[in-house]
Order: C-alpha cells, then structure tokens, then sequence
C-alpha cells in the first residue's frame, strides 16, 4: 500500500461546513480535509450527515445554500452548481449510479461533454478516448457496448472511466461495494490503489468497516452533524470507530413500558427474498423471528440490510421472488399479495408514507379506510356515515390534527400524515403491525407522540415489529431487537442487553447471539 | 418494487421540504379555515357551472332577433334545448364510461370505433336476432372488447395508449370488413325510438315525482343514518334547501321538456347512466378503489387492492357504456355507417377534462364530465345556430379545451 502524503497542503479543505433544513441543522461545524494520494474515510450512523456533506463538496448545495467554505489547493472556491464542482475536478460517485442504461458506455462516460467539431460529435475521437480509459481500468468491453449490459460491478468502473475523463482528483465514493460481488469488490481495490498511486484524492463512505479498515490512511467519524474525531486508521480498531459512531445517551423522550407479553401470534421462518432486478442476488437470506402478543420486536440495521425488503416479503408486496413460511398464532399462512396479508390480521405501516402510503389528493376519511374499506363501510355499497364515524373515532384518538375527516391529506403536516397512515391500519383490526420507519421526517413532538401510541397498542395486546433507522428509537421501544446485517440475521438482543455498541457492531457484520 | 425503493435514498435528516407537498403546513400549525373559503373542489365545480350559464346566455344574446317567433333568442328555448340534449346524449355516455378510465390512471382511444363497430352489428342483427338481438349485440360487443383490452392493459401490462390506440384502427378494419363499406338502416321502430321518441308528458311528469320522492327520502334517511353514528345532523332549514333546490331543478326541466314535446329517450338514458355512473364512483367500494389506483397505485397495491382486477373492470363498464352509446347514436342517425363514431373517443376525453378531470388519475367526477359533454354539446349548437363555419368550430372548440385545463392549473398552482 502506498504512504499518503499527509503533511504539506492539503488537495481539499473543507472548513466549518454548516447546513441547514428547516427545523433541522443537518451539518454543523464539519472539517475535513483531504490529502492526494489518500483514502479518507467517512463513516457515521444513517442520517450522520455524510451525504449532506457530500452533496455540499459536490455542489448540489451551491455556495450560499451552506455555510463555511471550501478551499481546493489553497483556492477558496464557490461552486454554483455540479458543472462547477466538477470543473474543479471532485467527481461524486453515488450509491445509485446514474448512468443511462440504454446508452453506450462512451456515450455516458462524456455525455454533456462529448467532443464535438461544429456542433457535431465526432464519435470516432470519442470512442477512442473512452476506450482508452476503460483499458486503463482493465474493463475488458468495448466502449460501443450498452450499459445496459454490464454488471453492476462494472458500471460502477465506469462511473471511476467518467470521473477519470473529468480529470477528477478528489473523488468520492458513496457505499461503493453494496451491491458488488466479492471479486468486483477486489478488482474495485486494485483500482482504488491505482488511483491512490496516481494521487488522486479519495472520499471513501461505507457501512462496511473491513473495507474501510483495510483501503482507508484516515477516518473521520460524523454524529448528529457533527465531526466526532479525525484519526489515523491504523490509530483505531473497530470497536473504537462503532463507540464514536453511537456514543451518545438514549434520551428519556421514550416512556418507560413493560408490556404483559402473551402467547407468540406471528412467526416468520426462514424467509428468502431475490433482488428482482438481480437474478440470484439475495435480498434477504434465510430469516426468522417471531413476536409476541403485546410485543415490541425492533429490526436494527443499517442501511440496504433488507429490513424493508424483509417486511415487504412476509406482506406479499415485494417485486422479488420470495421463499419462506409464515406462522399466524400457530397456523401456516400463505400469503401472496397484501390482500391476503390483512385477511390474516397483518398491518403494514409502510415507510415514505407519500410514496406508499397515502393518496395525497385525498380526504383523510378515504386515506384512513382505504386497507379496511369493505368491512368498515360495505362489501360492494359504501356506507360514508359508517366511515366517518368510524374515522372520527381514529381521528381523536391518534389526535391527527386537521378540521375534519374531510381534509385532504396532501394538506397535513408529516406527523399528521403518519398518524393518518398509522389509523388506516388500526383500522384493519390487525393482530401484528409491521412499522417501518414510522417517524422518518416529522418533529420531535410528533415522534413522542407516535412512541405513546406505540407503547399503548403494545399494552393493549397488540404484537409490532418495528423497523427503524434510528438506533435510539429502536433501542428505546423495543423489548426485543434482531439485528440484520446485508440480509442476514447477525445479532438477537433482549430490551436490557441492547447495548448501542453491541447492536451497532452486530449492524456492522460481526455476528453475535446474546439472546 | 427494485431494492433501492425499499431503502430510504435520503440520508441526511429529512426536512419538510422532503415530506410535505408544496403548500403543505407545518407541524403544529393550523390550515388557515377562513369561514367563506371554499374547499377547491366546490370552488371548481361553481366555475363550471358558471361558465356553462355564461355560454348559454351569450348564445341566447347572440341569437335575438334571428328567428321572429324567438325575439328573445332561441339557444334556451324548449325546441333548442331539448335539441341540444339528444346531441349530447352519446358523448355524455361515453364521457361517464371514459371518466372511471381515466380516474384510474389509464385511458381508452378507441371508442369512437367500437361504438361504429358495435352499431354496425347491432344494426346487421335486426334481420337474424330481432330487438333483444340487435341491442343485446351492441351491449356484447362493447363489454367483450373493453374486457379484452383491459386484459390486455391490465395483465399483460402493455400501456393502455397503446392497446387502444391499436383498438382505434384496428375496430374501424373490422367495421368495413363487416359491412363491406356499406351503410345499414335502421328498421326496427322501437330502435329507431331510442335515438329519437320522446316520452309522453304524463311519463314524464311520473317520472319527475318519482324523482322528487327519491329525494325526499334520501335526504331523511340520511339524516338517520348520521344521527345513528352520532355525527352531526344538519339542521330543518339545510335538509329543507337539499331537498328544494334540486326539486327547483326537476321542475324547470321537465318543464321545459314538456313545452318541447316530451322528454327525449336518449336524454333519459343519459340520466340513467350518469346517476348510475355517479353511484358506481362515489358511493361504492370499486368507485373509492378506482381513485384510489389512480391517485396512488403502490398506496392503493399495498393497501390489498387487486388493481389489475379493478382496472379490467373499470374497461369493462366502459364497454358496456359504448354499447348503449353505440345504441343512442346509430337511432339517432337512422343507419349504420362504417365511418360511424369517429372522433368521438376525443370528445368522449375533451368533456372529462373540461369537467375537472386529470388525465394523471385520481381526480373527476361523473357530474363534471357530464357538465364538460353538455359545455361541448352547448358550444357545436350554438355555433351552428349563428351559422359560424366548421372550421371555425373546430378551432373554438380546441381553444376552450386548452383554456379550460391552463385556468385548471392556474387555479390549482394558487391554492
């Protein structure tokens, strides 16, 4: 491995980064800097503030939009837009690639750009500089090939062939290795270490704290926006980075509970789910667990470790192909499409409550009554009066805040909107309720609120399983956390044994059973 | 669903920005509920309403002095309007049929060649199949071929721009097949009556009553009903003006019916369909499904509805509704042409969206798209009364459709 060069000036600083949200300081006083020739590595919890960061050094926040700044080689810059940032010569590869399928790989790698005489392309010079790049890469394609065609693993080579064409000397890479196969995995390394030796500077983001232990020269931890230390990896082992990454108390924001557990009311045994845009891809791999009556079970993991693919499987929902048996209090349930699922008593508070869960041009009532319409109104005439009732009751008891049942759900807050989502399935008489990310993007009030209702419909007997992001909130209200790490089950932990360190290092891969 | 969908894209902590649609209101914070502000669906509803009344008063204004019976006009007299209803009888069929289409998300183009192909045959069966024949013909044909292209939009996911626009030309190939290019007459009186009798003014007077009874009733059992749920219950006065208001209306129309000779059967069916149709979309679990998929598919998916199911059937009543179009219009005309019903898929389409609906799904009523057919139908009569020349018409009629989606959009942008 090569020595970066970690003293003189750096190739990027980036000094007292500040990004707000409305109601949100996403980022707050980050530093950073990057060396050439280095591997920096950037890793915190789901919403740490790495991709913020990222999206600012990339001029998707253009100057102005954040606070701080950003120096390049000793050059305050203010990038406007992406063209500029790239200009500058930072390339962002993102987690989702974006490269046209249908186009050819030159053709993506200088879109926008591509040399051109008159106005015309000259496809013959374009071809053959992209080529060129793609050899230096050892990608073994012709540059005429469709995209399309490739691999994902080899898409992602060509997302480096495009930075490269740009004559990008920071790049980032955001999760590189989430969907590579161990071999794309090796041949990305001997790449990275090429570039490394080319002094290109590199931003390394993962999950996966082998890759960034073995790759990384540094690694910059980020909490809450924040920068929690900076250290030379070979200054650091795992257990510490996982202790700067969670060290923070669970608040007291989360009612102290203890719910009279009965008999187990749903069980899940051996459950597979196929990536239904990768043949042979697993999703999921072989999971099982099982929930009690009055049940809290939380699922930790970080992200893309399949919990919602999980969830979305049992409920019959998922693209991909799936395989596995479900156990309804005691009794094998087939279920094949969500009809089914609510037939025998399962809820599926789904997460991005505007993509999947409500229809936002309409009324509350209708929202509300969608999944359990023909027993709440009529099989085939609808009863409006029964409805509403109905609604009204949901709507005071969830206390969603709007002027009637007759308000048009597009109009209400996100906490509102979730409690919305939240009555449309207690409305199904549902003996287990799946909830994934329940709280994502709604104020800390409503969150509290949200947890009360939770904590009350566990009391009533209610068994949930609960999918969060945010460790604290799955740690706080679970009795129970299985922990999934790229579909598999890595950890099982009882309420008092649930320990950040210990959930956060079964997320990171390092398999664990202490239940 | 592809795996990224499944996992959140956003990392950074979501703001209210990302969770909120435009216009949204923040946490905490009350919808501003001023005392006259009316909900936007009602506010579009006035609207159109008032430009239809606008239209039929510059035509009456525009028609004085033209014809010395009518010195006030002749667009609102008996003869005119009754007139100008049996003209948009088809089309408002169709439009009720099209409307649930549409609500759904999806679309039908070829309508005006089913309703020329079920005519055809409807017409070619009087010899072999008598009445029951010939119009149970036109009904099959139009539900057979709304269930097969739904199959088709539906199961085997082909778009339904495509699958139809195929049914455009391919419908129109199999009427000139049939017919060999040639025009069939209608024989059958009683066929012929359904294009173009008119009840007798007795008839309509029962009917009228039987109407003003159904209103009654509805309205008091409604109020049961509410007052068993524990909801509030509108007070003497508010059920009094439900029930006047819309008597007010039956009145005036039959009225005006009788003093041109009798309600008009086609004008009947079309109140046929579109209470039925206003029944089926609002006041039933398949009409609460179909806004549902058109709102919102994968909401609507994950909340246990079949949606190929509900989409197939929404084709299927179309069809149905074709066959009853096909029907009213081959009556009316007297025959069955080959190049019969063509165009009127776009007619069918332009009163729905003049009505309020979105072609994205999710949004329109029956009422609107039979108010947008009766907007159209206003607009080709009275041209044609002030003698303004065809093509004249064509442009009007395609600037009003533009004008009435962009004042659409404006309005929405606003609110």
């Amino acid at each position: 491995m090569t020595t970066p060069q970690t003293s003189g000036a750096p190739l990027l600083e980036m000094r007292d980064i500040t990004k707000s949200f409305p109601g949100v300081r996403a980022l707050d006083g980050v530093s950073f800097d990057l060396y050439a020739g280095e591997l920096h590595a950037l890793v915190g919890e789901n919403g740490a503030g790495k991709s913020t960061l990222m999206k600012v050094l990339g001029g998707v926040y253009p100057h102005g939009a954040y606070g701080g700044e950003i120096v390049i080689d000793g050059e305050t810059r203010r990038f406007a837009s992406v063209r500029d940032a790239e200009r500058a010569g930072v390339a962002v590869i993102y987690q989702e690639l974006s490269l046209i399928k249908e186009l050819s790989i030159g053709e993506n790698i200088f879109l926008g750009r591509e040399p051109r005489r008159f106005g015309v392309v000259r496809w013959e010079e374009l071809y053959s500089r992209a080529q060129k790049l793609l050899d230096e890469l050892h990608l073994n394609v012709d540059a005429r090939t469709p995209v399309g065609h490739l691999g994902i693993g080899q898409q992602q080579l060509v997302e480096i062939a495009k930075a490269l064409s740009q004559e990008a000397r920071i790049l980032v890479l955001d999760e590189p290795t989430a969907a590579l196969t161990d071999a794309e995995v090796e041949t990305l390394f001997h790449i990275v270490n090429k570039l490394k030796a080319r002094g290109v500077g590199m931003i390394y983001i993962s999950h996966k704290l082998d890759e960034v232990f073995r790759m990384s020269e540094r690694i910059t931890v980020l909490r809450d926006g924040r920068t929690v230390g900076t250290n030379q990896t070979s200054a650091l082992d795992e257990p510490r980075v996982i202790a700067l990454m969670v060290g923070r108390e669970v608040g007291d924001i989360f009612p102290e509970a203890s719910h009279e557990r009965g008999a187990v009311v749903f069980e899940v045994r051996n459950m597979t789910v196929e990536d239904p845009n990768v043949r042979g891809k697993l999703l999921v791999k072989n999971v099982s667990f099982s929930v009690r009556q009055g049940e809290v079970l939380g699922i930790a993991g970080l992200m893309g470790a399949g919990r919602s693919d999980l969830l979305m499987g049992i409920f019959g929902a998922h693209a991909g192909r799936t395989t596995g048996e479900v156990f309804v209090e005691g009794k094998r349930a087939q279920i094949t499409r969500p009809s089914e699922a609510i037939d025998y008593g399962v809820g599926f508070v789904t997460e991005d409550r505007k993509r999947f869960g409500l229809v936002l041009d309409q009324t509350i009532l209708n929202n509300m009554t969608l999944a359990g319409l023909p027993h709440l109104s009529g099989r085939f005439v609808t009863d409006v009066d029964a409805e509403a009732a109905a609604g009204g009751r949901a709507m005071k008891d969830l206390r969603v805040k709007a002027n009637s049942v007759f308000t048009v759900a597009g109009t209400l807050s996100g906490g509102n909107q979730q409690k919305v989502v939240l009555a449309k399935w207690l409305l199904t008489n549902p003996r287990v309720l799946f909830l994934d990310e329940p709280t994502r993007g709604i104020d800390v009030g409503a969150k509290q609120e949200i947890y009360g209702h939770i904590n009350r419909l566990a009391g009533e007997g209610l068994a949930i399983v609960l999918v969060s992001s945010e460790l604290p909130e799955v740690l706080g209200l679970s009795d129970r956390v299985v922990v999934l790490h790229e579909g598999r089950v890595t950890g099982e932990f009882k309420r008092t044994e649930a320990t950040p360190e210990a959930v956060m290092s079964a997320a990171t891969g390092h398999t664990r059973s202490a239940a | 669903m592809s795996h990224p969908a499944n996992e959140p894209d956003v990392k950074r902590p979501l703001t209210t920005a990302d969770v909120s649609p435009p216009g949204a209101v923040p946490e905490g914070v009350e919808a501003p509920s001023g005392r006259f502000r009316l909900p936007t669906d009602t506010l579009r509803a006035y609207t159109m309403i008032f430009a239809l009344v606008a239209i039929w008063l510059f035509f009456q204004w525009k028609t004085m002095g033209i014809n010395p019976s009518h010195p006030w006009g002749i667009f609102i007299s008996p003869e005119n309007f009754s007139n100008l209803l049996q003209q948009m009888a088809v089309t408002g069929v169709l439009a009720v049929g099209m409307l649930m289409v549409i609500v759904a998300g999806q679309i039908d183009l070829s309508v005006g060649s089913v309703v020329g192909l079920a005519g055809g045959i409807a017409a070619m069966m009087q010899e072999p199949g008598g009445l029951v024949g010939a119009l149970g013909a036109a009904i099959v044909v139009g539900v057979i071929i709304g269930a097969f292209q739904g199959a088709l939009v539906a199961y085997a996911n082909i778009p339904a721009f495509i699958v139809t626009l195929g049914g455009l030309l391919a419908w129109r190939g199999v009427i000139l097949g049939l017919t060999k290019g040639a025009t069939i007459p209608v024989r059958l009186p009683f066929f012929r009556e359904l294009g173009v009798g008119k009840v007798s003014e007795t008839v309509g007077y029962v009917l009228a009553a039987l109407a003003v009874v159904a209103i009654v009733w509805m309205n008091i059992s409604r109020n049961r009903a509410r007052r068993r749920h524990g909801l509030s219950v509108p007070g003497a006065g508010a059920t009094a003006a439900r029930i006047v208001v819309p008597v007010l209306l039956i009145a005036a129309f039959i009225y005006l019916m009788n003093a041109g000779g009798g309600v008009p059967v086609p004008v009947l069916v079309l109140l046929a369909v579109a209470i039925l149709g206003a029944f089926l979309t609002q006041n039933t679990t398949f009409g609460r499904y179909l806004y549902a998929i058109g709102g919102n598919p994968d909401a609507a998916r994950l909340s246990g509805i079949n949606i190929r199911r509900y989409i197939l059937a929404a084709y299927c009543v179309l069809g149905f509704l074709v066959g009853v179009a096909s029907l009213l219009h081959t009556a009316r005309v007297g025959s069955a042409s080959p190049d019969a019903g063509t165009y009127m898929e776009l007619d069918a389409i332009a009163a729905c969206v003049i009505g309020g609906t979105s072609l994205m799904g999710g949004r329109g009523t029956v009422s609107g798209a039979v108010v947008g057919a009766l907007i159209m139908a206003s607009l080709d009569n009275g041209m044609s009364l002030l003698n303004v020349e065809n093509y004249t018409q064509y442009i009007v009629k395609g600037a009003v459709l533009v004008a009435a989606v962009g004042f659409d959009m404006l309005g929405r942008r606003k609110s």
